[in-house]
């Protein structure tokens, strides 16, 4: 015997798929018709010829690659270390910020004159001058390396925006949880480890994830204080042999670790964070 | 003689000129149930968190078990291990499993050994009709099942005294009895507890007193009974009424 409900669920089900085959063909067409026509405009210029010779050299490449890619380790460390450090010295900023008890009075507007002090610099010259500025004072115990010098500057430029990251994390979590936190018994230090905190630092998990891109890329910044590390190598190879490539290798190199982190990112945003939080245990 | 377990005297409070709390006085014996009515914004919540330490007051005094607790040499923490309150909006951590939202002050705020706070906060679960939640989070459980968890919560830690703070009013109708259930047993159990709540015919069950609170100060006290069948002051008439005509009564 057949049964409508049946045949109509075949039908709709049909239907779905015609217009899903339908959708795929379309964005298919546009993305060929658009990017073709980005790729052929550029490639038909008079100038893509020695464009193509300057920037695109496959045997450059070759050449360089492998010794960019040696170098590249040091952005790798440097970013893996000041990243490490700035998500804790980010925190103690931030907390002691927001804290209210009197004898952190003097950390309060000390962490409050740093982030807006960093907040406000450009990078480039915050590694300037601790990069040349910390040796030029000539006392015994400050590391004089530049690579260390370098990923200090990195750490207290990031530090002040990882700050205010915590800090709008801080503010996402409802005076009501402290309050709960308390009525059960813990200490202030306790209801911020154990619930205030833990929510905060989940509520921004996404914002401190941008700017650990950000930072993996801006590594590249410590090359003006002198260490071989990628950038500084493919602009040597790029004078030696008059030929822009070894930039574009360099350039690969810092989208291979961004772009997975961008990925990460793009599901951190989609995901609804309590189911996340399901996700995770 | 042995004190109460809750006493407040002449307490007072004020958010800037505006007055909450004009001199409440209020005892509360061991196993006893005291239920403080009135509309919203008559100082019910705020009596309760200031009994609780969470707020400060501005004048009086509130003493636990005989010991004055709101002078400024008494350290809070210490306070506040000895009460519970369960609000009512729930204000579970929903950081945490539902287990551990239990579990968590007894170990870090009594250093209960871990094992033996998660056991007991299994049983506890278990007798709310909770069992075979402990690791769900929160926002996964309904309303109801909700305010059993955070019922469950402040017990977890042996209070002297449970503070509850109209735990029924974000509660569909349908919950509310489950909610209102287990209060009545705790209440059977010799719990000692300060109830602020909407639930006239619960408050007349469970409470040993009735006090009728109106613009920070209670006009009217006593037995629950001759409150609700005969209301001597105008407010505390008013206020039924409205209740009556509201069909909540």
């Amino acid at each position: 015997m057949a049964t409508p409900g049946v045949d109509r669920q075949a039908v709709r089900a049909a239907a779905k798929r015609r217009h899903e085959r339908r959708s795929t063909a379309v964005a298919a067409l546009s993305t060929v018709i658009v990017l073709g026509g980005l790729v052929a405009l550029v490639v038909t210029r008079p100038g893509w010829g020695q464009v193509h010779e300057l920037f695109f050299n496959w045997s450059v490449f070759q050449d360089a690659f492998p010794q960019v890619l040696s170098a590249f380790w040091i952005d790798v460390k440097l970013f893996v270390i000041v990243e490490a450090c700035v998500l804790v010295f980010g925190l103690v900023v931030a907390l002691t910020r927001t804290s209210r008890h009197p004898a952190l009075a003097p950390g309060r507007i000390l962490s409050l004159l740093y982030v807006d002090v960093f907040r406000g610099i450009p990078t480039i010259l915050v590694v300037y001058l601790v990069g040349f500025g910390v040796p030029a004072l000539t006392l015994s115990g400050l590391p004089t390396d530049p690579v260390v010098l370098g990923g200090i500057a990195l750490g207290l430029s990031y530090g002040a925006y990882v700050a205010e990251v915590y800090r709008s994390g801080l503010q996402t979590v409802h005076p009501s949880q402290r309050q709960a936190a308390l009525s059960v018994g813990l200490s202030h230090l306790q209801s911020l480890r154990f619930v205030v905190l833990p929510q905060a630092v989940r509520n921004v998990r996404a914002p401190l994830l941008n700017d650990f891109i950000s930072l993996q890329k801006d590594v590249a910044l410590v090359a003006i204080l002198g260490p071989q590390e990628a950038y500084r190598v493919a602009q040597i190879l790029q004078g030696e042999q008059f030929n822009y490539t070894p930039l574009i290798a360099a350039a690969m190199l810092y989208l291979m670790v961004t772009f997975p982190l961008a990925r990460i990112l793009d599901r951190m945003n989609r995901r609804d964070p309590s189911r996340a939080a399901l996700a995770v245990r | 003689m042995v004190p109460p377990v809750i006493e407040v005297r002449g307490v007072t409070k004020a958010y800037g000129d505006q007055p909450v709390l004009r001199g409440i006085d209020l005892r509360l014996l061991e196993h006893q149930a005291v239920a403080l009515i009135g509309s919203s914004g008559s100082g019910k919540s705020t009596l309760l968190r200031c009994i609780d330490l969470l707020e400060e007051i501005d004048d009086g005094d509130v003493f636990l078990d005989g010991e004055v607790v709101t002078d400024p040499s008494v350290h809070p923490v210490a306070v506040r291990r000895k009460l519970a309150m369960v609000f009512q909006a729930y204000n579970l951590f929903p950081n945490l499993s539902v287990l551990d939202n239990v579990a968590l002050a007894p170990i870090r705020a009594h250093g209960t050994p871990r094992a033996q706070a998660r056991e007991e906060a299994r049983a506890l679960l278990e007798r709310f009709g909770l069992g075979g939640r402990e690791k769900d989070h929160p926002d996964h459980l309904s309303g109801g099942q909700q305010q059993r968890v955070a019922i469950a919560r402040a017990l977890a830690t042996r209070p002297r005294a449970l503070l509850l703070d109209e735990v029924t009013s974000a509660l569909d109708p349908e919950l509310v009895g489950e909610v209102l259930a287990i209060i009545r047993d705790l209440k059977e159990d010799g719990m000692t507890m300060l109830v602020a709540t909407h639930e006239m015919a619960f408050a007349r069950d469970v409470a040993d007193e009735v006090c009728f609170l109106h613009d920070g100060a209670i006009l009217e006290r006593g037995d629950p009974e001759r409150i609700f069948s005969a209301p001597e002051a105008p407010e505390t008439q008013r206020f039924l009424r409205r209740l009556l005509d509201a069909g909540r009564l």
